[in-house]
């Protein structure tokens, strides 16, 4: 059964000349709890296609459809319920909002849900504990490392137990340890029922999605050999360092 | 955390920024409280001054005849003779209800007499009160004694009179005094001598043709005296001098809407500084503000973040600005009084009006910056992270 689906979806930047064409007819279903990896090269449409999946880029043609809604009809005010209601975003660079605290950057969604004060202290509290952050709720962003910066925004998007978690290059700017910590994170949501799409231009990471989107000019490269090939070795190797 | 918080929080932890909105909000209030209340002082001083002195109320006989004008009083008209009042019944004026109001009471008796075969207008007063009534008079020698007159300056050099002179009058011989300068009124053209002499010199004893009355009109309107006082004289008509009462207004008005002119133009500067405050505060902050549309705040929530924000910078610019005005207008104060050990007003109304006007100016000022930070398209403020 299919929770999200994207049909034909096509999106160009700019016009004339200028135009550059980042979506090309892009058609998917994702099955509620599937985690799945999106590779290709850069300037492939990848943040794009995010971005169009988080409801916050409205695609020139297609439609994007989540539980049968079709998000882009919806007002811009829905559409942020929507995001407020179905999603959690973790981005392509750290983002925290420099002057809150871990903890408050934690609780930014829960800003809007109404909730006492203490209530919103304890969840976030224990999503900063889920990714190995208790003790450091009063920091600033700015007194954390990078791979704290990146778990915490990985909390901030967990904290409201949203159904779809997009991650765009969550292990990007990381080392390898750390990233194998959030790769383990993001395995165990699953688990519990979460859909996950991630981005990502490491094979070692991909190899811990269930599935694998590769992306080329904008469009979906049906079965890249390569891309295949080298995903099959790092699962293999993944599994042998488990 | 609510949107507040965040509001808060942000100014707390940009306090660079948020001072420097601060300041400029909070100067341009201090300088308007300054500007208001220093002018309000003034203005209380100035009208203090201008009730002490000078008469505000005039007595005249009910009269069925022409309107007896001593303004524009011309020689040769209708006679004194109709109707006068009498002296004895002033004393009334001591028992009405504002009776500590009336600062002086100036009881004239007037009449035609022939100096040197002209016919001039004499007229009796009581020197002490005219010193409060008509402040302004400066004589050239001394106040006439029972046997002495004093001319107006016109008079004087009409009749030829100088101090020292002997001049027969009404068959009797009298000394000229002094000579009242001039005064560019029409006491220039008259004889003045004491009360009692003039009503002796007119056969009129204990008689008066008019008085004037000058009022401390503070907590008082001008028109209940009148009434007062038309109760204590059943048999004078009483009316205020509508000129010197507009006059005074007059002053006022022009006191109160340079002052508001300049807190207005000031309030916009202080506008101005928020709007290009919070318009770069707006730039800066546009990948947080991606953050936030990408979280799930509405465009509504994300404006409300914003004008929170400006809405408790502009409140605490009005509070602080508004005793930093007070403290600038107290110190200020000596510069532009003379009374000396006067205090600046403590009006709620203005304080009222500093606070509403700082964050009137504030959040009208932030509506834009707001309004542009909500409609940021959220994909393309990502990319600004
Ligand atoms: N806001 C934009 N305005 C103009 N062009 C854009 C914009 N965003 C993306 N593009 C262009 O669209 C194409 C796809 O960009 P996108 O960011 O989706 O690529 P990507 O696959 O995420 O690349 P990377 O791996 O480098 O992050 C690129 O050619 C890019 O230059
Ligand atoms: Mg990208």
């Amino acid at each position: 059964m299919s929770f999200l689906r994207a049909e034909n979806l096509t999106k160009t930047y700019g016009r004339g000349e200028a135009a550059a064409s980042a979506l090309a007819g892009v058609s998917f279903t994702i099955a509620q709890g599937e985690f799945v990896a999106i590779m290709g090269p850069s300037g492939s449409g990848k943040s794009t296609l995010l971005s169009v999946l988080g409801a916050l880029n409205t695609p020139d043609q297609g439609g994007y459809f989540v539980d049968d809604l079709d998000i882009y009809a919806l007002s811009q005010d829905q559409r942020a319920d929507f995001r407020r209601e179905y999603l959690g975003f973790v981005f392509q660079s750290f983002n925290l909002v420099p002057y809150l605290s871990l903890a408050e950057n934690v609780m930014l969604p829960l800003a809007i849900k109404k909730m006492s004060r203490a209530q919103r202290w304890e969840l976030a509290g224990e999503a900063l504990a889920r990714v190995g952050l208790a003790g450091k709720e009063r920091r600033l962003p700015s007194q954390v490392s990078g791979g704290e910066q990146e778990r915490a925004a990985v909390a901030r998007a967990l904290v409201n137990q949203p159904p779809i978690l997009l991650a765009d290059e969550p292990t990007g700017n990381l080392d390898q340890a750390t990233s194998r910590q959030i790769m383990d994170l993001l395995i165990r949501l699953g688990s519990e029922g979460m859909t996950i799409i991630m981005v990502t231009h490491s094979p070692e990471c991909a190899a811990y999605a269930g599935r694998l989107l590769s992306m080329r000019d904008g469009s979906l490269a049906g079965s890249d050999p390569q891309a295949a090939a080298a995903l099959a070795a790092c699962a293999a190797a993944a599994a042998g360092s488990a | 955390m609510t949107l507040k918080d965040i509001a808060l929080l942000n100014l707390r932890r940009r306090k660079a920024k948020a001072a420097f909105v601060l300041a400029g909000l909070m100067i341009g209030v201090a300088t308007m409280v300054a500007l208001m209340s220093l002018a309000q002082t003034l203005t209380e001083e100035i009208n203090h001054k201008l009730e002490k002195y000078g008469a505000n109320i005039l007595i005249t006989p009910r009269s069925d005849q022409l309107q007896l004008n001593y303004g524009g009083l011309s020689l040769g008209g209708f006679s004194f003779e109709t109707t006068e009042i009498k002296q004895a019944d002033l004393g009334a004026i001591k028992d009405i209800k504002n009776a500590a109001n009336v600062a002086a009471v100036g009881p004239m008796v007037l009449g035609k007499v022939t100096v040197k075969e002209r016919a001039v207008l004499l007229a009796g007063v009581d020197w002490d009160s005219a010193q409060v009534l008509k402040p302004w008079w400066k004589i050239a020698g001394q106040r006439p004694g029972p046997q002495e007159i004093v001319p107006g300056a016109e008079a004087a050099r009409l009749l030829g009179l100088g101090p020292g002179d002997r001049v027969s009058l009404a068959g009797r011989e009298l000394t000229v005094s002094g000579v009242l300068a001039p005064t560019g009124s029409q006491d220039d053209q008259l004889l003045f001598a004491s009360l009692a002499a003039a009503q002796e010199l007119l056969h009129k004893p204990g008689l008066v043709s008019m008085v004037e009355v000058a009022a401390l009109c503070k907590d008082c309107p001008v028109e209940d005296m009148v009434a007062q006082i038309s109760k204590a004289l059943p048999g004078a008509k009483v009316m205020a001098i509508q000129s010197v009462v507009k006059g005074r207004m007059q002053t006022l008005a022009h006191f109160r809407s340079f002052s508001l002119g300049v807190s207005l133009l000031v309030a916009l500067l202080g506008g101005l500084v928020v709007l290009v405050t919070m318009m770069g505060s707006v730039k800066e902050r546009t990948g947080e503000i991606g953050i936030f549309r990408a979280i799930g705040f509405r465009q509504g929530q994300v404006m409300r973040v914003v004008l929170t924000e400006s809405f408790m910078l502009s409140l605490a610019a009005g509070l602080l600005g508004y005793l930093l005005g007070l403290l600038a207008g107290e110190l200020a104060l000596p510069l532009f009084s003379e009374g000396h050990g006067g205090h600046i007003i403590w009006d709620p109304a203005l304080a009222g009006a500093a606070v509403l006007l700082a964050v009137a100016a504030g959040v009208v000022a932030s509506l834009y910056p707001a309004w542009l930070a909500s409609r940021l398209d959220p994909h393309e403020a990502l990319r600004a992270l």
